[in-house]
């Protein structure tokens, strides 16, 4: 158990029957961070995340919180509270029953719940709310209600479980960055789910890429971008093209590889090791290729044939065959130029070209 | 005037007239219609064989008997006699009083079973929502008599406790008495009390019993405070189809009540029957409408009460 790691999760499984929905997770985090289990549907992290509620024990394994061993402590003695996805708002309850519901237990004069209640509606701008009945809220206020009663307990960690799926695509913007601010403005420990990486990416501190009961990297959002380390998680976040190489020498921090149809190319290996006469991948992501219809005088550089061109304003999306390349190339390419940019839509012969460190070598898994 | 824009083309026009065609469209354009179409079959039904009974009920109280005839009328003499029998109302009293005992104890056998069968069932939740049916292939009557030899003199009870040694002589107060009336309407009505607690028990969006724990809740408090408020509804539709038909019951009455278990349907029926006094069988039976309805008015307003209510 590292000193400073906050949650701990030690080599913790959860089987159900034949199903490992958990496989031997360790997982460390900090007080105060905001952390993401990310993966699809089915990939354990609903489960881990029940495992820290108390809902689900492991069946190996131990989870501390603030060094506390929790194998023994049920779900309602847990310094834990959690935002489900459904927001379980109790229907029968109003608004402010609803918040005030985990300080039932705590025996509060009514003047000191109706205190903390109103500082909670204040927190979530919804004040004057809490006679309102719970039913007739909107998505995104129960989102808020949900919120604001798992946080009443100031609980030392707040478990989200993919609290921003239901909402519309505008509001789940908007409240991302609010839950962003709110948790740095209480200072709470959060672990959030979430199967949507653009949501993980915008609000964590770090994020554990979760698949098939096991995490396939834990790092900031840049560092899943930029260095991912193994095709997975490449393959999750964000948009990739593969290439096929074999490494011929390493040294020096240099890995030079024959790349077949994109030639001989070198880049540096990051965090993984690699032996010579190796079969790698490179990872290049759309936006590190430059696209001309002219060859570039120098660097790399490869001749194609654009299949399809997408104008999205902002950008435009090419698929660019190449000869020896089994899949199109996605390439995304920013509009800077108002009028005389022919590649925004150009179709045809165009060169793509990119540089060294735009690469990421990966094993071949 | 007709306004050209609008107007349809011949073809198509002609195809919307005829006598069966307005209905056609009546039966498409409007909801209320559309309704009162498909309830119609029922609707005549219940006009027939429950609308025009309960009226023809209502006429024939307020008529008087003389001798083996009936004469029509609108007078209270059957209302004044009902006032001035103190026996006819206690025996109403009793209805209700063992009525409400049933009701009572057919909820609270009903929602444990209910409760099992909605949250600790997982498999095969037909199968048990079909064994709960099983009583109903037998005849109610078949079953009242099971009852009988149950809790005879001679019967199950009795002999297998003197079996035991643990009684002497055979327990007499476990058959025609109201306590036996209670026993064997519980079990008659029963599973119109687990089914719809166990409709109103499913409903429940499992994540609200998880948000209660997480929120420090322990089981007990959860029960009182999610589960049973949100099964109320259950709880008042299963009371409501229990009290409503035992209150009138004769049958169990009749069988296993004894003297002292006999019901305000014993009395009806005895009117209608031997002592052939239509106008008094009707004004007893329109007498205890009106206290069913009273009673089942002033529940549904209690418990609507209790649950808007700060908790």
């Amino acid at each position: 158990m590292q000193d400073d790691s906050f949650i701990s999760i030690r080599d913790v499984s959860k089987h159900f029957g034949d199903v490992h929905a958990v496989d031997q997770v360790s997982i460390d985090i900090a007080k105060g961070e905001f952390f993401s289990l990310l993966g699809p549907s089915g990939c354990g992290k609903t489960t881990l995340l029940r495992m820290l509620a108390g809902f689900e024990f492991p069946t190996f394994g131990e989870i501390f919180i603030d060094g506390q061993p929790m194998s023994s402590v049920a779900a309602n003695h847990r310094p834990v509270n959690m935002v489900f996805q459904s927001y379980a708002i109790f229907p029968h309850l109003s608004v402010s029953q609803n918040i005030g519901y985990g300080l039932r237990n705590d025996k509060l004069s009514k003047a000191e719940m109706e205190f903390k209640v109103d500082e909670m509606l204040e927190l979530i701008k919804l004040q004057g709310y809490g006679d309102r009945q719970s039913t007739q809220l909107s998505g995104g206020e129960r989102q808020r209600v949900a919120l604001a009663r798992a946080l009443i307990k100031r609980p030392k960690v707040l478990l989200l479980d993919e609290p921003l799926g239901a909402l519309d695509k505008q509001l789940r913007e908007q409240m991302q960055l609010e839950l962003r601010a709110l948790q740095r403005s209480v200072g709470i420990t959060f672990v959030f789910v979430t199967h949507d990486q653009e949501e993980a990416l915008t609000m964590s501190d770090r994020i554990a890429v979760m698949s098939e009961g096991k995490y396939l990297q834990i790092d900031t959002p840049n560092q899943l971008y930029e260095a991912p380390q193994n095709r997975k998680v490449a393959d999750f976040i964000g948009t990739v093209n593969f290439f096929n190489a074999r490494t011929e020498s390493v040294a020096g921090g240099k890995v030079s590889m024959d790349a077949g149809p994109l030639g001989k190319l070198s880049a540096a290996p990051g965090k993984l090791e690699f032996s010579e006469g190796q079969n790698v991948l490179i990872a290049i992501r759309p936006e590190k290729f430059s696209i001309s219809i002219e060859k570039p005088a120098s660097g790399n550089a490869i001749e194609g044939t654009t299949d399809a061109a997408a104008y999205l304003g902002d950008r435009s999306h090419f698929y660019v065959r190449v000869n020896g390349v089994d899949k199109p190339v996605a390439v995304s390419a920013q509009n800077m130029d108002r009028t005389h940019d022919v590649t925004q839509t150009h179709q045809g012969q165009v060169w793509l070209s990119w540089e060294d460190d735009a690469m990421v070598i990966l094993h071949e898994d | 005037m007709v306004d050209r824009s609008l107007a349809l083309p011949d073809s198509v026009a002609k195809k919307t007239t005829g006598p069966f065609q307005w209905l056609k469209s009546m039966y498409l354009r409007s909801e209320p219609f559309r309704g009162y179409v498909m309830l119609s079959p029922t609707l005549l039904i219940m006009i027939v064989a429950l609308g025009a009974p309960v009226l023809f009920l209502f006429v024939v109280s307020f008529w008087t008997q003389h001798l083996l005839d009936f004469t029509p009328g609108f007078v209270f003499d059957n209302y004044i006699t009902f006032l001035e029998k103190g026996n006819y109302q206690n025996l109403l009293w009793r209805s209700i009083k063992i009525s409400g005992f049933v009701t009572i104890l057919t909820v609270l056998l009903a929602y444990p079973m209910a409760y099992f069968i909605a949250f600790r069932v997982t498999k095969n939740k037909l199968i048990w929502i079909i064994l709960i049916t099983v009583p109903f292939w037998t005849s109610y009557l078949l079953r009242v008599f099971a009852w009988k030899i149950i809790l005879g003199y001679n019967g199950v009870v009795n002999s297998g406790l003197a079996e035991l040694g643990w009684i002497e002589a055979p327990l007499e107060f476990i058959l025609y008495n109201p306590f036996a009336v209670v026993v064997t309407l519980a079990h008659a009505w029963a599973a119109f009390a687990i089914l719809p607690i166990y409709v109103s028990l499913e409903k429940i969006d499992r994540s609200l019993l998880e948000a209660a724990t997480d929120l420090g809740d322990t089981p007990r408090q959860r029960f009182f405070r999610i589960t049973l408020p949100l099964s109320m509804a259950g709880v008042v539709a299963a009371s409501l189809l229990v009290f409503i038909p035992t209150v009138g019951d004769f049958v169990t009455p009749a069988l296993v009540g004894g003297p002292k278990g006999l019901m305000i349907g014993n009395l009806i029926q005895l009117q209608f029957a031997k002592a052939n006094n239509w106008p008094m069988g009707a004004a007893l039976s329109v007498i205890s409408l009106m206290a069913i309805t009273g009673i089942v008015c002033a529940f549904l307003w209690f418990t609507k009460r209790i649950r808007t209510q700060d908790l």
